[in-house]
C-alpha cells in the first residue's frame, strides 16, 4: 500500500525517450554497420557505440598506465612555458603555475574514474541486493526498505553527499586518501536508494515468471533462486545503471570539487582541474581557456559514451526504470 | 481523498526520519565536536558551548529543542571560533541568512524550471509530430549532447565568454541586485545561472515528451480526431499533449532534486548568496548547527513539491485518481 503511492515515481528521468532516440540516432548514423559480426549485438551499437567503446577503453588505459606512459609527472613545473597554449611539447597547453595540462588530464583521469567506478560499485553491491530482496520478498521488507529509500531520496544527491563529508572529511588536514574514502561512501551511499530501486522494479518483474515458479516448484531455496533465476535476469538493468552511474559521479565529483570537497587539488582530477581552472580564468587576465575546456572536454565526452552505451544496454534488455 | 491522506502520513514519515538524520549529524563528528567548532575556546566556553548546542542532553531532547527552534524561526546561530562570539546573545543568526537566501535560490531555481519546460514542450512536441524527420534527428542529437555537458561546465564556459572575453556585463556584481531596485540589472545577473540550470533540463523532458506524445499519437482517439477533420495544431496541443503530459510532470517534480544540487554548484560559480552558497560556506567554515537546518529545509521543500505534483498528477488524470481509489 504505500507502494501504490509511489508508483509515479518509480518512472523516471530518461526511460522511454532514451531508447527512441537512440534506435533513430543509431539508423541514422550506420544502416550497416558491421554486417559480419552477429547481427543482434551490433544492431544497436552501431558506429557510435564502437567510437564510445573505443574513447573508454583509451581513456581507462591511460588511467591506467598514467604512471608508465612517457609524459611529464603531473607537478613537474615548466616554468618557460607557464599558461601557454597547446604546442607540440605540450599538445592541451600548460596551466597557470607551469604543470603540463595533458598531463594532469591524463593523471585525472586516473582518480577520477577511480571515484566513480568505486562508488558505483558500492551502490551496485547494497543497492543491488536490498533491491533484489525487496523486489523477490516483498511484503513487510519491501515495505521498510522502500520508506528508508524514500527518506533517502528526500534530500537530493548532492546535498547528501555534501553533508556527510562535511561531517566526515570537511577537516582541511584530512588527507587525499581519506578524502577519496569519504566521497566514495558519501556518494556510494547516495547512490543505494536510487540503484536499489531500479533493481527492485526489475526483481518484481522477473520474480512473477514460471521459470522462477518452476525452480521454486522442485524445492529450491531462496537463496538459489534469487541467485541462480532472478539475479542473471536483473543484472542488465544493474549493468546500464552503472554504466549511467558512472557518468553522473564523474559530474558529481566535479560539482563537489567546486564546492571545494572534492579530491583535493594535489591529485589531480578532471573536477579539481576545472575547479582550479575557474579561480585561474576569472583572476589572471589573458589566461588559456584550455586549463577548463581539456577537463571539461575530457568529461563531456567520457558521460557522453557512458550516456550511450547505457542507453543501448537498456534499450537491448529493455529496461524501463532509472532514476539517475 | 484517501490516497491523498496516505501520502501525506508518507509524507510526515519521510521528514521525521529526515530532520532525525541531520540532528544526529552533528553527533557523527569525529573527535570531540566542540573542539572542531570553537578551535580556540577556553574549556569553560566549550561547556558553554556544548550546553548552548544541547549536546548535553539526549538526541531526542536535541531533536525537540530544533522543531520547537524551527516553528519560532529560530534555527540556531553561527558561533565564532572561541564559541559564541558574545555568550548567548546570537548576533548572527541561521534564520536570517535563510530569509536572504531562500528566495534567491526559489527564483532561479523556479526560472530554470519554467524556461526549461518552454523551450522544452514545444520541442517535444513538433519532434514527435515529426518523428524521424531532419529536424527531429538535429534537435535529438543536440538534447544527447546537451545531456553530457554538466552545468558548471556550461556556467564557466558562459561566464568565461560573457564577462571575460566578450565583455558584455559584469557576470559577478557585488550583491543580489532586487528587481525593484534595478529590473535590468536584476536580469542580467539571473541570466547565465539559469541559462546553466536549465540546459540539461531542456534535453531531459524534450526527449521525455517527445517519446510520450509519439505513444499517444498512435492512440485511436488520435485517428479519430483526424477522421473527425481537425487540424494537426489542434489535435497536437489540445488532444495529444495533456495525456502526455504525465510523465513529463513527476519528472519535473523529481527532478527538482537534481536542479537544487546544480544549484548549489551553480550558485558557488557566480557567487549568488542562494542556499547553495549558505550550504557550501557553512561546510568550509564547519557550522553544523547551519548546516542541520539548511539540509533539512531543502529536503522540506524537495519533499513537498513532489507531494504536490502527485496530487496534480492525480488532477489531471482522472483515471489516475479512480485507480487508486480503487486500489
Amino acid at each position: 500500500m504505500p507502494e501504490q503511492s509511489v508508483e509515479p515515481m518509480i518512472e523516471t528521468e530518461s526511460a522511454a525517450p532514451v531508447v527512441a532516440g537512440t534506435q533513430t540516432l543509431v539508423l541514422d548514423a550506420e544502416p550497416e554497420a558491421a554486417p559480419t559480426v552477429e547481427k543482434s549485438a551490433t544492431k544497436k551499437l552501431g558506429l557510435f557505440g564502437w567510437i564510445a567503446i573505443g574513447w573508454l577503453v583509451v581513456i581507462v588505459g591511460l588511467a591506467l598506465l598514467a604512471p608508465w606512459l612517457p609524459i611529464a609527472p603531473p607537478d613537474q613545473k615548466f616554468l618557460r612555458d607557464t599558461g601557454a597554449g597547446p604546442s607540440i611539447k605540450h599538445i592541451m597547453g600548460v596551466d597557470g603555475i607551469g604543470q603540463d595540462m595533458f598531463s594532469r588530464v591524463v593523471w585525472g583521469a586516473r582518480a577520477s574514474l577511480l571515484v566513480a567506478t568505486a562508488s558505483v560499485l558500492f551502490g551496485l553491491i547494497f543497492g543491488g541486493v536490498l533491491g533484489l530482496m525487496a523486489g523477490y520478498y516483498r511484503g513487510r521488507l519491501d515495505g521498510v526498505l522502500s520508506y528508508i529509500f524514500n527518506c533517502f531520496l528526500a534530500i537530493p544527491q548532492l546535498v547528501l553527499a555534501l553533508a556527510i563529508i562535511a561531517v566526515f572529511a570537511s577537516d582541511p588536514a584530512v588527507t587525499v586518501g581519506e578524502r577519496e574514502f569519504w566521497l566514495v561512501i558519501s556518494i556510494g551511499l547516495v547512490s543505494i536508494p536510487v540503484i536499489g530501486r531500479i533493481t527492485r522494479a526489475s526483481t518484481l518483474t522477473w520474480a512473477q515468471r514460471e521459470f522462477v515458479l518452476a525452480s521454486r516448484s522442485i524445492g529450491a531455496r531462496n537463496k538459489r533462486v534469487i541467485i541462480r533465476e532472478v539475479m542473471p535476469n536483473v543484472l542488465p538493468a544493474m549493468f546500464s545503471i552503472a554504466l549511467l552511474g558512472i557518468a553522473v559521479v564523474i559530474v558529481l565529483e566535479g560539482g563537489l570539487s567546486i564546492l571545494g570537497v572534492g579530491i583535493p587539488p594535489s591529485t589531480p582530477s578532471w573536477g579539481n582541474l576545472i575547479a582550479t581552472g575557474r579561480n585561474e580564468l576569472t583572476k589572471i587576465v589573458g589566461a588559456n581557456p584550455q586549463i577548463i575546456f581539456a577537463p571539461a572536454i575530457a568529461i563531456f565526452l567520457t558521460v557522453l559514451s557512458l550516456n550511450y552505451l547505457g542507453d543501448v544496454v537498456r534499450a537491448r534488455f529493455d529496461v524501463r526504470e532509472s532514476a539517475i | 481523498m484517501r490516497a491523498i491522506a496516505q501520502r501525506l502520513l508518507q509524507l510526515f514519515v519521510v521528514l521525521l526520519l529526515v530532520t532525525i538524520f541531520t540532528s544526529v549529524l552533528i553527533d557523527l563528528v569525529p573527535g570531540d565536536v566542540t573542539n572542531t567548532l570553537a578551535p580556540v575556546s577556553t574549556p569553560e566556553q566549550r561547556a558553554q558551548l556544548r550546553h548552548e548546542l544541547h549536546l548535553d542532553q539526549p538526541v531526542w531532547e536535541r531533536y525537540g529543542e530544533w522543531v520547537g527552534g524551527l516553528a519560532h524561526g529560530d534555527l540556531g546561530c553561527y558561533y565564532g571560533t572561541s564559541g559564541y562570539t558574545s555568550g548567548s546573545s546570537c548576533p548572527d543568526k541561521v534564520a536570517d541568512r535563510v530569509k536572504d537566501a531562500l528566495p534567491i535560490s526559489l527564483e532561479i531555481m523556479i526560472w530554470a524550471q519554467l524556461i526549461a519546460l518552454v523551450v522544452a514542450i514545444p520541442l517535444g512536441v513538433i519532434t514527435a509530430y515529426r518523428a524521424g524527420s531532419m529536424f527531429d534527428k538535429g534537435v535529438n542529437t543536440t538534447a544527447f549532447g546537451l545531456l553530457a555537458i554538466p552545468n558548471f561546465v556550461l556556467a564557466l564556459v558562459l561566464a568565461y565568454y560573457v564577462g571575460v572575453v566578450w565583455h558584455l556585463w559584469d557576470i559577478n556584481p557585488t550583491g543580489w541586485i532586487d528587481f525593484g531596485q534595478d529590473p535590468v540589472g536584476h536580469f542580467k545577473q539571473l541570466l547565465l545561472p539559469v541559462i546553466s540550470l536549465a540546459a540539461g533540463q531542456v534535453a531531459v523532458y524534450m526527449r521525455l515528451l517527445r517519446s510520450d506524445m509519439i505513444a499517444t499519437l498512435q492512440e485511436d482517439f488520435v485517428t479519430m480526431a483526424r477522421a473527425k477533420g481537425l487540424s494537426p495544431a489542434r489535435i497536437l496541443w489540445r488532444h495529444a499533449l495533456r495525456p502526455s503530459s504525465l510523465t513529463l510532470l513527476t519528472v519535473a517534480g523529481l527532478n527538482v532534486g537534481t536542479l537544487i544540487g546544480g544549484a548549489v554548484v551553480i550558485e558557488n560559480i557566480f557567487v549568488i548568496h542562494g542556499m547553495g552558497f549558505l550550504i557550501a560556506d557553512a561546510i568550509v567554515r564547519r557550522q553544523y548547527v547551519a548546516l542541520q537546518s539548511y539540509v533539512a529545509i531543502i529536503a522540506l521543500g524537495y519533499v513537498a513539491v513532489n507531494f504536490l505534483v502527485d496530487i496534480l498528477y492525480a488532477t489531471l488524470d482522472p483515471r489516475i485518481r479512480h485507480a487508486r481509489a480503487i486500489g
